[in-house]
């Protein structure tokens, strides 16, 4: 046989084609393992406590310096660049250049340095570097000196590692209760205030001349305000308390500094730690990323307040678009009769999940943000004018406007259960002397529900990762406070929230400090691809277990 | 219950092929000397029936009578038209788009497509079981609670009450009694349409429909069937669709033999089987076509 032939039959039995299909699947495969390993990696590595290097660095004008810092990436450059930035080396292999943690922003303004590894001399761990996490000015690096009481020095050397882990915790027990006392205790007085002035407001609007109730307002604001200056006067002794402990430390060229305890947040010698220590922490700073608020522009703490904004935006999102994609659905199904209109209407329906998503974003500003909202302001709360109340960017406006993006899905979803229902099961209720209504409330949508569930997974799975009409329509960088909380009536539709999304494009883009802030860009993106397979995961399973509830369309 | 002259003569003139067959009274006094006790009253009355599907003509001038508490049974050759007329009795053909009727057909003497007649209460009167088996994907206590629930009936103790007689009627409840509660689909062919049945007794209809209600199912099944059929007809008037003649003769007292939408004979059964005075019935019975 010769070689012709024998392609010409590998050709016919198919083999290629199979060769190729299964090529396609393996490289789609690997480019999503691939993302997501990259994202794991990069993501979780950052929470690490790496070493901190103590060493002798040569700068370009020949003079040595002493750097402390933690190495946060390598890469090689070619000689030719390190030459023209002055540097001298003789041999003509690539050059090792690290990029530096050296933190200490309030000391040298900048958190990061680079440095050619060839020029590094003299390294070594020492046991006793400081690393303080602070509520502002970013990581400190250096070496503990003292430990002082109202400023006076109360410990030295290796007793004051001792008293410091005692008094940070102190301190920072006492900020939390601050902290507390500022969101729940004065924030709850701060609102109630507000409407308070609101409803004045509303009275005065209204011209009614009733001193009664303008004094019993006047009572309730003095109440409020007695209770205000409780809290205040709280607030101030343990300001006081918070304020009595500092830490004087040095940082590596010696220049010696006193850092209060109530800036501190943690405190670790990472040089000093074994692999179970580092572990733990490293769990710690996990928990602490999923579950606090962020700090300092976003680049440090956690992003709590994104993941509720992203999971609840969702949810209400949910919640609108079922119904409204279920009805049309019914109507252009059961209803309408088929004809060219139906089919115009259909064919549009489809386009719309086409439309790009920014678009769904000004229309949602211009419809629902200033038409919907200011109408409702000025029908609604004429008192909180001229500053509006829903005539603002928020979330139910986001979750409206997704609504819209995800209808064509919901629609498109709910047509095909409702078309696969068997038409012996329509008939035998309508047999029975039930109405096309009954028969579709009873029988049919009840049957159909896995099918909108479907619809449902794959809205969720588009909103969820949906970030550009929101940054029109209700998503802010940093968002005071939650959309649910402990004020009357709890859920705050208006307010602006955060989203993942965003917060992924403004902590990589936006952010003063970009360094700090590139692996909390793996992080919270890899936190967002978890975020959507939970809330996905948990549709499919509501959707499992009404197919097995429904499971007759399976014959 | 006559044909008038008028009739006969129309049809007369129309072609020599159209034939007007209805129960002749011979017919029923015969069934009455039969020894079965009472007068024979009529339920559902047809005259006249055309009925269109678009352009294609599927039943043409039909004129039937179906005997109250007694089984109809219609036979016929695939597409002759047989459950199209079925279907008309509670209107089901309602549901398709293209279909158009003339004539009239009565229930109890009432213009079933009067527009004084309620559609929904008239399937309520008029209860039908399908070719296959089609409970709905529920209990099996739900399933025939269903058209009580419809019906708007609240009592719990009332709805007990019927969906117990519902099944012994069908003679299900001795199978099911202790997983009333079951999902319905769990439940084997054969007892699935035995339930169907139960879900239609349970609203007490005065007519039941069954279009081809054993087709699907074996042969212990179908005489499962044949045998609630039998006793069922005490308080139902039943028209039964069958393929199968062999049933026909066994469980109705009436058969009709439809042709190519045309009813073509209609008797009683003994004489339709032994004694048909149609060619085509001939044939049709002796298998030569069909």
């Amino acid at each position: 046989m010769s070689m012709r032939d024998r392609t010409a039959k590998w050709f016919k039995s198919g083999t290629p084609w199979i060769w190729l299909n299964a090529g396609a699947v393996s490289v789609s495969l690997l480019m999503v393992l691939g993302l997501l390993l990259l994202i794991t990696v990069r993501g979780l590595s950052y929470f690490w406590p790496s070493d901190v290097m103590d060493a002798q660095y040569k700068q370009a004008n020949g003079s040595e310096i002493r750097l402390i810092g933690a190495i946060d990436s390598t890469e090689t450059v070619p000689v030719a660049r390190v030459r023209d930035s002055g540097y001298k080396i003789e041999s003509e292999e690539p050059v090792e250049r690290h990029l530096l943690k050296v933190g200490n922003r309030d000391v040298y303004g900048a958190d990061f340095k680079l440095v050619l590894a060839p020029f590094l001399s003299d390294i070594k761990f020492p046991e006793d570097i400081l690393v303080a996490e602070r509520r502002e000015w970013g990581n400190f690096y250096g070496f503990l000196i003292s430990i002082s009481e109202n400023g006076n020095v109360i410990a030295e050397g290796e007793s004051a590692r001792q008293a410091l882990t005692e008094r940070l915790q102190r301190a920072v027990d006492l900020f939390a209760q601050i902290r507390s006392i500022q969101i729940h205790e004065i924030g709850s007085i701060n609102y109630r205030l507000e409407r308070l002035r609101l409803k004045q407001r509303g009275l005065e609007l209204e011209g009614l001349e009733d001193p009664e109730a303008f004094a019993e307002i006047e009572k309730e604001r003095e109440t409020l305000q007695q209770e205000y200056d409780v809290q205040r006067e709280k607030m101030t002794v343990l300001f006081q308390q918070i304020r009595r402990d500092s830490m004087r430390v040095e940082t590596m060229d010696g220049t010696q500094k006193d850092i209060p305890l109530e800036k501190v947040v943690r405190i670790y010698y990472p040089n000093n730690m074994g692999i179970f220590a580092k572990l733990g922490f490293y769990f710690k700073k996990i928990w602490e990323f999923i579950s606090d608020e962020p700090r300092e522009a976003n680049t440090e703490g956690g992003i709590f307040p994104a993941i509720f904004g992203t999971v609840m935006m969702v949810l209400i999102m949910s919640v609108l678009v079922t119904p409204f994609g279920v009805v049309a659905a019914v109507y252009l199904r059961e209803y309408a009769k088929q004809g060219p209109i139906i089919r115009v209407i259909r064919i549009a329906v489809n386009n719309l999940a086409g439309v790009p998503s920014i678009v769904y974003g000004v229309f949602g500003l211009g419809f629902f943000v200033y038409f919907l909202g200011g109408n409702i302001d000025a029908l609604f709360f004429p008192e909180a004018q001229p500053a509006p109340t829903f005539g603002t960017p928020g979330i139910i406006w986001s979750s409206l406007t997704l609504a819209l993006l995800t209808l064509p899905v919901v629609i498109v979803a709910t047509e095909e259960g409702l078309a696969r229902i068997p038409r012996a099961i329509r008939e035998g209720s309508l047999a029975l002397g039930a109405t096309k209504a009954e028969t579709l409330w009873r029988i049919v949508i009840p049957m159909a529900s896995p099918a909108m569930m479907t619809g449902l997974i794959l809205a969720v799975a588009r909103a969820a990762g949906e970030v550009a009409p929101l940054m029109l329509v209700g998503v802010v960088k940093l968002a005071p406070s939650l959309p649910l909380d402990g004020n009357f009536p709890f859920l705050h539709l208006e307010r602006k929230f955060m989203h993942l999304g965003f917060h992924i494009y403004d902590v990589g883009f936006q952010s003063p400090n970009v360094e700090a802030a590139r692996p909390l860009v793996y992080a919270t993106s890899l936190l967002l691809i978890i975020v959507i397979v939970l809330l996905n995961l948990a549709a499919i399973y509501i959707r499992n277990h009404l197919r097995e509830k429904y499971r007759s369309l399976e014959h | 219950m006559t044909i008038d002259g008028t009739q006969a003569q129309e049809d007369k003139m129309k072609s020599s092929t159209a034939r007007t067959h209805a129960i002749n009274i011979g017919d029923l006094d015969r069934t009455k000397s039969m020894g079965q006790e009472g007068e024979i009253e009529i339920t559902l009355n047809v005259s006249d029936l055309d009925l269109y599907y678009g352009e294609k003509q599927a039943l043409k001038k039909i004129n039937m009578e179906i005997p109250k508490n007694r089984v109809t049974a219609f036979i016929g050759p695939s597409g002759c038209g047989k459950s199209t007329l079925l279907r008309c009795f509670n209107r089901m053909n309602d549901l398709v788009d293209s279909v158009r009727i003339e004539g009239l057909i009565t229930l109890d003497g009432e213009d079933i497509h009067s527009k004084h007649l309620n559609v929904a209460e008239l399937r309520r009167r008029v209860g039908m079981v399908f070719q296959k088996p089609n409970p709905f994907p529920k209990s099996i206590y739900e399933n025939v609670a269903y058209g009580l629930r419809i019906l708007g009936i609240k009592d719990k103790r009332r709805i007990d009450e019927t969906v117990e007689k519902a099944l012994r009627g069908a003679a299900l409840w001795d199978e099911v009694k202790d997983r009333l509660q079951d999902n319905a689909l769990g439940l084997s062919g054969g007892q699935q349409q035995r339930l169907v049945i139960a879900r239609a007794i349970a609203v007490e209809p005065e007519v039941l429909l069954l279009d081809e209600p054993a087709s699907a199912l074996d042969p212990i099944s179908t005489l499962k069937i044949e045998e609630l059929i039998y006793e069922l007809k005490d308080k139902y008037t039943i028209v039964i669709v069958t393929h199968n003649m062999q049933q026909a003769a066994r469980v109705s007292d009436f058969t009709a033999f439809m042709y190519m939408g045309e009813m073509v004979e209609h008797a009683d059964t003994n004489t339709l089987f032994t004694n048909p005075s149609q060619k085509q019935t001939e044939d049709y019975i002796t298998g030569r076509y069909g």
